[in-house]
């Protein structure tokens, strides 16, 4: 169906689960160490490969970091708390159960304001968080031989334990209603938030690409507000900010074209392709996994100080949305300025950048510019491009002492990211430098305007935008080491056009 | 000098601190005693020759270079190990089919403390499968016969470690008590055995029943023993989340100055009268009897929920037996059944699991699925959780009366091989007046007060105390002992046949 009719015959409810891995050096129950990337089941102890005997110990940091994440989400903090055992059998959990919480969360009720840019600025959206709460991950399988990769067809599996036990927390928003066509744009921003704030507080690298931060989008359509919630689909495997658009506005297409065939909802769990931006049917939830949840006997009951919990609030960072409203105040930006900074995920370059002595204005030119559309063509982040936001700095700074155009500093880039040096590396290596005497440039001037009598008369005819040509020409002449301003003020004077 | 086998543990551990009689000495004498007798008693699952005579010579090269200062207080004395509790490089089976093969690859934390004391662990006695069952019948390996006669039960899910103290194959043995598997045991075999606070002594390396309820214990042939093995084996231990960071109880120094005088002793009424067998209520009435001879002010005290905690039991313990037992599926350890490169890991696991385990821990992890599942949840598990609480509200009101409660230990003296094995409710009745003690965490004590007239079989008597009060147990079990010792002449198990 298509997306104009979705929106316009069906009311989304979104609901959203996000999983943060921790970035805590020891797993959640044991003591074994969760760097990521370590050769299979070298990470591994009695107590994550389940041996006989063998018995969960809580990891204080992991509880302080849900603590931590569950104030900046604005919830209450459970004065008493338990785990629970989740029961099912799969090999890569090495229990056949999993340690999570069930109805005793250790945080709960809160909410957390996401902010979507629409043609007139930001918009912010109040999303209710039903709670966070704590769990350990399984263990990864893989499965070899076949043809898809997938368990079905495979000649056999294996399973890597290293991920077993390491802390996640599970952020649970309420039913998000009444998004509309905006549903798409919320659901991610939402989990773009979620993840500056976890990177602020520090308490996991979030990584989407490394599974460090996954979401699964729950979707529901209705008729109309007015309606009861339908049945919902839960996406999984949405490991990107750009999927998790995606994966709403494909469920609402799809689940608009069964509802309006007069086909029902299953409520299952869908998987998402990456590749093909669809999602396929996983297990039904109709034969309702029963996952028998009771208290975990291993584990004794939490029970956070409340004067410990003050003072974690009292030292909490200063959260993203906070230091957004202070930037764009320092720097002057307005809320579309704001947005362009946020969606290119430049707000910490620009930020060290100015503090490296860059004018806002530049940083921002600069890393929302020729920095930005470098990152792209190499494909990474701003923060992963190769330059400092102190040679950044200095660039801005040779530009602003006149020292360089904006052409030459452009190479100046390209120099320090082949590895040439420090910016004045880079300029002393090329033998970058503006051509300043007027001499030089009236004789390139000079012999531009004769190879290019047609473009003068068109110039004298009041096409003053052919200039161009004859500037191109003059600094082709120089090497782009000359002020094209300058140029075209020469030119104008030779050619007597007043500006 | 008399048969080392003979000797209590105090004073086979004075007599190696001596130098009467090395450890190698010892602890042959005991693996000698188990060649000649556990091929009627079958207490032992496993014998560890060698590694009990590298033991014994350890502590011999000790003694040979430090003296008798270096040794602690049951350095050099042999003792038989529950096979419920992990042995590194040693088979530990809990009694199961499904963990045939499996070495363990660490030491369970009794284990760790009772190598660390010196004492020489002789091998893994028998137990019924995972601890499920009172008569040792349930073991996949074949009963435990009763020294007091072969053709009767030893008691379990301990019957392996009580049979062996019984039967002088090993001065000392550790039990686990989960509803009575120490202390039923000790009963019907003429020895002692001690239930201590839950998390009076580490879980870690127990392979799990029940976690709430499980406890592991020391079995001995005098309160003095246990009391000397039960210092060694507590203590707060970080790697088990429900070990009790207190000081352990004084239990050895109570062992020593048995006294009852001016104490107020509790019989429970709702533990006496219908359902125990004539012998062993009138051995059980002339030991209160005596008790207030000795000085004990004895009152009668009503436990009005009591009579509910068997039912509360088999919901709480099969419901987590049937977690704690699903990682038993053959991926990781021990038998795996039906891998033929055809079969899906489902059919692998379900196939591990229907021959790896018995009748009864199939009855009990059925029982406790249902107990667990969506809908039934409330009714079974919570109720029994109720219930639960309702009895440790009875212990509270009873010892804000009395310092200690007593019952018969167990109903009868021991049963026929196969008599109950049909039935298992006649079976779990057992253990009618031990489980109360487990679903509060309060410790218990088993001795012998005498023989049946009716079966010349001895008789238990169960002293039970407040959470961390163990030592007013060994005071009174130590001031009974010798009363009634005083009156017979003799150990009782001095009455037994002779092997």
């Amino acid at each position: 169906m298509a997306w104009e009719q979705a929106v316009s015959d069906f009311d989304p409810v979104l609901g959203l689960e996000v999983h943060v891995e921790l970035s805590t050096q020891t797993k959640m129950f044991c003591g074994c160490p969760t760097e990521f990337g370590a050769a299979p089941n070298t990470q591994t102890c009695p107590t994550c490969l389940a041996l006989p005997g063998a018995l969960p110990v809580v990891n204080a940091v992991a509880v302080e970091s849900a603590v931590r994440l569950g104030l900046a989400l604005n919830c209450s903090i459970a004065s008493w708390c338990r785990f629970a055992r989740k029961n099912y059998f799969y090999p890569d959990m090495p229990k056949n159960y999993q340690i999570s919480q069930y109805d005793e969360p250790i945080a709960f009720g809160g909410w957390l304001d996401v902010e979507v840019p629409t043609s007139t600025g930001g918009r912010i959206h109040r999303i209710e968080i039903e709670r966070a709460h704590m769990e350990e991950d399984t263990g990864k399988s893989s499965h070899v031989g076949g043809q898809t990769g997938r368990i079905h067809g495979a000649d056999y599996s294996l399973v890597d334990y290293n991920r077993a036990g390491i802390p996640l927390i599970e952020v649970v928003t309420k039913p998000i209603e009444g998004l509309g066509e905006m549903a798409p744009d919320v659901a991610r921003a939402f989990v773009a938030e979620l993840r500056a704030l976890v990177v602020s507080l520090g308490i996991s690298d979030a990584h989407m690409h490394q599974g460090s931060l996954r979401c699964d989008v729950n979707l529901s359509l209705r008729q109309s507000p007015s309606h009861d919630f339908g049945t919902r689909s839960e996406t999984k495997n949405v490991n990107s900010l750009r999927s998790v658009s995606r994966a709403v506005r494909y469920e609402m297409q799809r689940q608009g074209a069964r509802l309006k065939a007069g086909e029902r909802i299953v409520q299952e769990t869908r998987h998402w392709h990456e590749d093909t931006g669809i999602t396929t049917s996983g297990r039904s939830k109709e034969q309702a996994e029963d996952y028998r949840y009771f208290p975990e006997p291993d584990l004794v009951p939490l029970a956070p100080d409340a004067d410990w919990v003050e003072a974690l609030r009292a030292a909490l960072p200063e959260l993203p949305a906070a230091r957004r409203r202070r930037l764009a105040a320092q720097w002057g930006l307005s809320d579309l300025e704001l947005t362009a900074v946020l969606n290119a995920d430049a707000l910490d370059v620009i930020e060290a950048t100015v503090a490296d002595g860059a004018s806002p204005a530049s940083a921002r030119k600069w890393w929302l510019g020729e920095l930005a559309r470098l990152a792209n063509e190499r494909d990474v982040d701003l923060g992963h491009l190769g330059i400092f936001p102190a040679d950044v700095a200095r660039v801005i700074a040779l530009v602003d002492a006149g020292t360089l155009t904006d052409t030459m500093a452009r190479q100046v880039v390209d120099g320090v990211l082949a590895g040439e040096g420090s910016p004045d590396d880079v300029v002393a290596g090329r033998g970058l430098e503006v051509v300043g005497d007027d001499a030089t440039l009236q004789a390139a001037i000079d012999d531009a305007v004769a190879a290019n009598p047609d473009v003068v008369d068109k110039i004298r005819s009041g096409k003053v935008s052919a200039s161009g040509v004859i500037v191109g020409a003059v600094m082709k002449a120089t090497r782009g080491q000359a002020d094209a301003a300058r140029v075209r003020e020469l030119l104008m004077a030779r050619l007597e056009i007043s500006p | 000098m008399t048969d080392l086998t003979r000797m209590t543990a105090a004073r086979l551990a004075d007599v190696v601190a001596g130098g009467q009689a090395s450890a190698v000495e010892v602890t042959q004498a005991h693996l000698d005693r188990i060649t000649a007798v556990d091929h009627d008693v079958h207490a032992f699952l496993h014998v560890d020759t060698d590694g009990a005579l590298a033991a014994a010579a350890a502590v011999d090269t000790a003694r040979a270079r430090d003296g008798r200062s270096g040794l602690g207080p049951l350095a050099g004395v042999p003792l038989a190990l529950k096979d419920v509790l992990a042995m590194e490089g040693v088979p530990t089976t809990c009694g199961s089919r499904i963990l045939e093969g499996w070495l363990p690859a660490y030491d369970a934390t009794v284990t760790r403390r009772l190598k660390d004391a010196g004492v020489v662990i002789l091998g893994k006695t028998n137990m019924d499968e995972f601890a499920m069952g009172s008569s040792t019948e349930h073991s996949a390996f074949g009963p435990t016969h009763n020294p007091w006669d072969l053709s009767r039960i030893p008691g379990g899910s301990g019957g392996g470690s009580a049979a062996a103290v019984a039967a002088f194959e090993a001065p000392l043995a550790i039990g686990t008590d989960t509803g009575g598997s120490i202390r039923q045991p000790a009963a019907v075999t003429g020895t002692v055995g001690i239930k201590p606070t839950y998390g009076g002594v580490s879980r870690y390396g127990l392979v799990a029943l029940a976690s709430s309820l499980d406890q592991a214990g020391p079995c001995a042939r005098n309160v003095l023993d246990a009391a000397l093995l039960h210092a060694v084996i507590a203590g707060h231990d970080p790697l088990d989340s429900t070990s009790i960071d207190r000081p352990v109880p004084a239990v050895v120094e109570a062992a020593r100055h048995g006294d009852v005088r001016g104490m107020r002793v509790g019989v429970v009424r709702e533990l006496t009268g219908d359902g125990y067998q004539p012998g062993v209520q009138q051995r059980f009435d002339e030991a209160v009897v005596l008790l207030q001879e000795l000085g004990a002010q004895v009152v009668e005290v009503s436990c009005p929920h009591f009579p509910y905690a068997l039912a509360a039991y088999y919901l709480i313990l099969p419901s987590e037996c049937s977690s704690n037992l699903a990682k038993f599926d053959g991926m990781r350890f021990g038998l795996r059944v039906g891998d033929d490169g055809t079969r899906s890991v489902e059919e692998v696991m379900g196939r591990t699991r229907a021959s790896g385990f018995g009748e009864e821990a199939i009855r009990r992890i059925m029982l406790g699925t249902y107990a667990l599942s969506a809908g039934y949840y409330d009714a079974f598990y919570g109720s029994a959780q109720k219930v639960r609480t309702l009895v440790t509200g009875d212990f509270a009101a009873a010892f804000e009366q009395v310092d200690v409660l007593v019952s018969p230990t167990a109903p009868t003296t021991a049963f026929k091989l196969g008599e109950k094995l049909d039935d298992p409710l006649a079976m779990y009745l057992n253990d009618v007046a031990t489980i109360p003690a487990n679903l509060a965490g309060t410790p218990g004590l088993s001795l012998p007060v005498g023989l049946a007239p009716e079966d010349g079989l001895p008789v238990g008597l169960q002293v039970m105390a407040p959470v961390l009060a163990d030592d007013r147990l060994y005071r009174v079990g130590a001031a009974l002992e010798a009363a009634l010792l005083d009156r017979w002449g003799a150990p009782i198990l001095d009455g037994a046949p002779t092997l």
